[in-house]
């Protein structure tokens, strides 16, 4: 790959997900927010963020990270993807408890909460499975994971679009749509991959 | 040719008789229960602090919150009745104690109570109200600004007698 062409990947992801920080970080709602709560929200756009770049990771569609070294920063990044959502909803249960529990018991009347928890729980168990992961086949394990971060990339984005907060309108909807159209990519190449090099077994 | 003609005639027969039992479903309960008590909202209650004072305003005001108490059934305005009323504002916090404030109704069974602006809060522009006078059942209300920037807000109450 050209310079030219590593140069305007890695710009376009760092304005991609240093644009909605900055907008965020710099809300004019931040002013009637304690620090946990403004801790908390951030964490979440960190982690919608991160949700950018594990895919590119994955696939070593970021220049100058190859495969192998991509799949080992995925991994650490994967690590602080968890650690941002348990920051995110930890924040939030000490800033409004019932609000939280009432999400977690998806009781609440806000139609995002549902989406956020779904995306939370899938998140888990990815990382859980990641964990077994050399335990499993290379097929169940790809099925598992693809299908596990599918629901927690969708659940996100639709969490993030439909709340009305700190992050710009934008922004938001650039970020998001960068990041479904980024996993949907790398698991259709995942698939794509698999099937022919079964159907070279044959 | 015919065959279309003959299944928009049905069409529109059918249609015709599903508007009619749906016009007719809403109507008879309605008369026969008289005006229906306004349920309890999900999330209504979140943050609640009992016993809120009677402030003549909460904070330094700027947003309107009005509306009115009827009863259920007849429809009867309801004077004299407590109505709390809490948000996140640009003054506080919902789990503030100087968030929360109480107001009576006049004798139309109107209130109305300033507060500070509410801005979004945990994802959504709303505001808290609750009746829980004990006469009636107990409401929480639960209403959304239709956007951050409104600088006032309607809740109603209708309420059912213990």
């Amino acid at each position: 790959m050209g310079m030219v062409a590593a140069l305007l990947i890695w710009t376009g992801l760092v304005l991609a997900t240093l644009l909605p920080l900055t907008f965020a970080a710099t809300s004019e709602y931040l002013a009637w927010r304690d620090p946990i709560y403004i801790t908390a929200g951030l964490a979440g756009v960190v982690a919608l963020c991160l949700l950018l770049v594990q895919p590119l990771l994955a696939r070593g569609w970021l220049p100058g990270l190859r495969l192998l070294s991509g799949r080992v920063v995925h991994r650490i990044v994967g690590v602080f993807l968890v650690a941002a959502v348990v920051i995110h909803v930890g924040g939030l249960w000490i800033t409004s408890p019932p609000d939280i529990i009432d999400a977690l018991l998806l009781r609440s009347p806000t139609p995002f909460s549902i989406w956020g928890v779904i995306a939370m729980w899938a998140l888990f168990a990815a990382a859980l499975l990641s964990l077994l992961g050399r335990r499993l086949s290379p097929r169940i394990w790809r099925l598992g994971h693809t299908s596990l971060v599918s629901i927690v990339v969708l659940g996100s984005a639709i969490h993030a679009i439909l709340i009305e907060g700190t992050m710009n309108t934008t922004s938001k909807a650039v970020l998001c749509g960068l990041t479904v159209t980024a996993t949907v990519a790398a698991v259709a190449r995942s698939w794509l991959r698999a099937r022919s090099r079964a159907s070279g077994k044959e | 040719m015919s065959d279309v003609n003959f299944d928009r005639r049905a069409l529109l027969a059918a249609s015709g008789v599903f508007a009619l039992v749906g016009f007719a479903g809403l109507r008879v309960p309605a008369r026969a229960a008289g005006l229906a008590a306004t349920p309890s909202m999900r999330g209504g209650a979140n943050n609640y602090l009992p016993g809120a004072p009677i402030v003549a305003r909460i904070g330094g005001g700027g947003f309107v919150m009005s509306g009115t108490v009827r009863r259920a059934g007849d429809g009867a305005p309801l004077p004299g009745e407590r109505i709390q009323i809490w948000a996140h504002t640009t003054e506080g916090s919902e789990r503030d104690e100087r968030s929360h404030g109480a107001t009576l109704t006049d004798e139309n069974g109107a209130f109305r109570l300033e507060m500070p602006q509410i801005i979004p809060a945990l994802g959504q522009a709303h505001a808290h109200l609750a009746y829980d006078g004990g006469e009636y059942d107990t409401v929480f209300l639960r209403p959304l600004l239709p956007s951050p920037k409104v600088t006032r807000l309607e809740a109603h109450f209708i309420l059912q007698s213990a």
